[in-house]
């Protein structure tokens, strides 16, 4: 298929997510607990992405607004909690509900325009987001907001420990790749793969775009929102900063940096920004500045991203072997 | 005309100071096959992006099996049984040429809020629209990918996407532009075997193509219509001659 960028060998992938699955493991041997911290981050980050990537990669929907639905869903969580609500059901519906209502209000409107101007109104939608919550004194504005206890769920799905929370995470991302797998190969995944190439096309075929389009924002957005109710269980502390745009340009660089229209780029891609961001910054003040210099060269040189130097990598293997 | 499947009633399009359109009224039969001749710049794609919903008329009346379908969205338009095919190639060109048919019959089966079970396990759908390739003799590339095949093929392969659709009507936009001879022989005999059967507006400048296959014919000059008419009643009159077919040609 050529839709889709050229495959990897599920091997690499696979033991990916095996090391993932067994890092709490790994991290308690060599006596490390705060890569453990550090990795549930860039996983957490990780769902954000896996979610941008359905509406950026598959949809060809360049949005710039993405991180107001983790700020969303992080709120979901402090606010209740603020009010001592802790039930973890409560915290997942109210997340799940209230982003997918945002996202079909601004979605239905930002779905009207294209290019540019859909980069434009959905940051200027996430912004609206971020400055309510800047003015929302009851809830700390910028000074953010203390979640003292993490979402309380059955004991057997608890997230108190920060194993349990690495697992809880984990499994909220191998939920949202395998949906994002099936999504992308069903019926729904050709229209809006096949808009993204060619959407006069679709709608001389009779496929309504804009619906369907709609829907796909709508379902990325409401992933992303579990990427942010887990951020706010994890943190501990949110504040606006969580969703500002910069945050949103982040996670299209993951999504760019891992490769575009990749089932498994998006989460690399955010492993590999996170880890870089994490050992750069311990290395040198000025670690911005090479930090950019290496997303340049990735953009300029790297095509397709890690995904698809793996790619090449793998076809590289096959012609010698 | 009762039995009109399509019908153009005062149809009027300006582009700022340029009429396109000019008060066409047009009458399609069932089953007929009716050809627009004109000189380039007559306004021939802008009258089928009418029909089609790509463009909105400033005035008149588009009717359909009996309905109007002015106000209507291409994408509605389609499901209705309005079928176009463009003049400049658009097909899906990253995908196979069964995946691009296979769009085609998915749009025609209902709704495609399905998130779970994958397109490619769907036989159903894809020996529909192998039956669609195969109309148009392009059964052997089914596995290509569209963006690797001759220009020839893309044409074909739009045609087979529009015959997919299972439509009542196919609105075909010069479907023989720029294919060589043997390519365009063939175009012609796809379209000769469907005669009959489907209802079918065609734009098309080969003349002889277009003398051998259509029932009725309309000459489009400057957006209006200065003849309708059989073929060989068009040939020989004499105004579409000085307008169009030129002094040489008859």
């Amino acid at each position: 298929m050529n839709w889709l960028p050229a495959s990897v060998s599920g091997r690499s992938y696979a033991a990916l997510l095996l090391v993932l699955a067994a890092a709490p493991f790994i991290f308690e041997w060599i006596n490390q607990p705060f890569y453990l911290d550090l990795l549930s981050r860039a996983l957490i980050l990780g769902i954000a992405a896996v979610s941008l990537n359905l509406i950026l990669g598959f949809g060809g929907m360049v949005s710039l607004g993405h991180a107001a639905y983790i700020g969303i869903g992080a709120y979901c969580v402090g606010i209740p909690s603020y009010y001592d609500y802790y039930n973890g059901w409560l915290h997942l519906a109210l997340a799940l509900s209230v982003s997918a209502s945002f996202a079909l209000v601004t979605g239905a409107i930002s779905l009207r325009t294209k290019g540019v101007y859909f980069i434009m109104i959905t940051m200027a939608f996430s912004q609206m987001v971020y400055f309510t919550f800047l003015s929302l004194e009851e809830y700390g504005a910028d000074d953010g907001l203390v979640i003292y206890s993490r979402s309380e769920f059955p004991e057997w799905l608890n997230m108190d420990s920060s194993t349990s929370l690495y697992y809880w995470i984990f499994a909220v991302l191998l939920l949202a790749l395998f949906f994002t797998h099936r999504l992308v190969h069903a019926r729904f995944g050709r229209v809006i793969v096949g808009a993204k190439f060619n959407e006069q096309r679709m709608q001389s075929l009779g496929f309504n775009t804009y619906r369907y389009r709609l829907a796909c924002y709508v379902i990325s957005a409401m992933i992303c929102s579990v990427a942010g109710m887990l951020f706010g269980n994890f943190a501990g502390f949110i504040s606006p900063d969580i969703m500002g745009w910069a945050r949103s340009g982040e996670l299209i660089f993951m999504v760019i940096i891992g490769g575009v229209a990749t089932l498994f780029g998006p989460l690399v891609g955010t492993i590999v920004f996170v880890l870089l961001e994490e050992f750069l910054s311990a290395i040198t003040v000025y670690w911005h500045l090479i930090f950019g210099i290496l997303l340049v060269a990735l953009v300029l040189f790297g095509k397709g991203g890690i995904h698809g130097w793996l790619s090449r990598l793998d076809r590289k293997g096959a012609d010698h072997g | 005309m009762a039995d009109a499947l399509l019908e153009i009633i005062g149809l009027n399009k300006h582009f700022g100071g340029i009429v396109a359109t000019d008060n066409v009224n047009l009458a399609v039969e069932q089953g007929q096959i009716h050809a627009i001749i004109g000189p380039n710049g007559a306004g021939k794609t802008t009258l089928i992006s009418q029909l089609s919903g790509q463009l909105k008329p400033d005035s008149g009346d588009i009717r359909f099996g009996g309905h109007s379908i002015v106000n209507d969205s291409t994408a509605r338009r389609a499901r209705l049984g309005l079928a176009r095919s463009f003049q400049i190639t658009s097909v899906v060109m990253p995908m196979t040429l069964l995946e691009n048919v296979m769009l085609a019959v998915q749009a025609s089966s209902g709704h495609s809020f399905r998130f779970w079970s994958p397109v490619s396990q769907d036989r159903d759908m894809a020996a529909a629209a192998m039956s669609s390739l195969a109309e148009v003799g392009l059964e052997s590339r089914a596995r290509q990918v569209a963006a690797n095949v001759s220009h020839g093929e893309q044409r074909q392969l739009e045609v087979a996407m529009a015959l997919a659709m299972k439509p009542r009507m196919l609105l075909l936009d010069e479907p023989m532009a720029g294919m060589g001879k043997e390519e365009g022989a063939l175009m012609v005999d796809i379209l000769n075997r469907l005669k009959g059967d489907m209802t079918i507006l065609l734009v098309e400048h080969d003349m002889d193509a277009v003398f051998s296959m259509a029932d009725q014919l309309s000459v489009l000059v400057n957006g209006h219509i200065i003849a309708t008419d059989s073929v060989a009643s068009i040939r020989n009159n004499p105004a579409v001659q000085k307008a169009y077919l030129g002094d040489g040609h008859a």
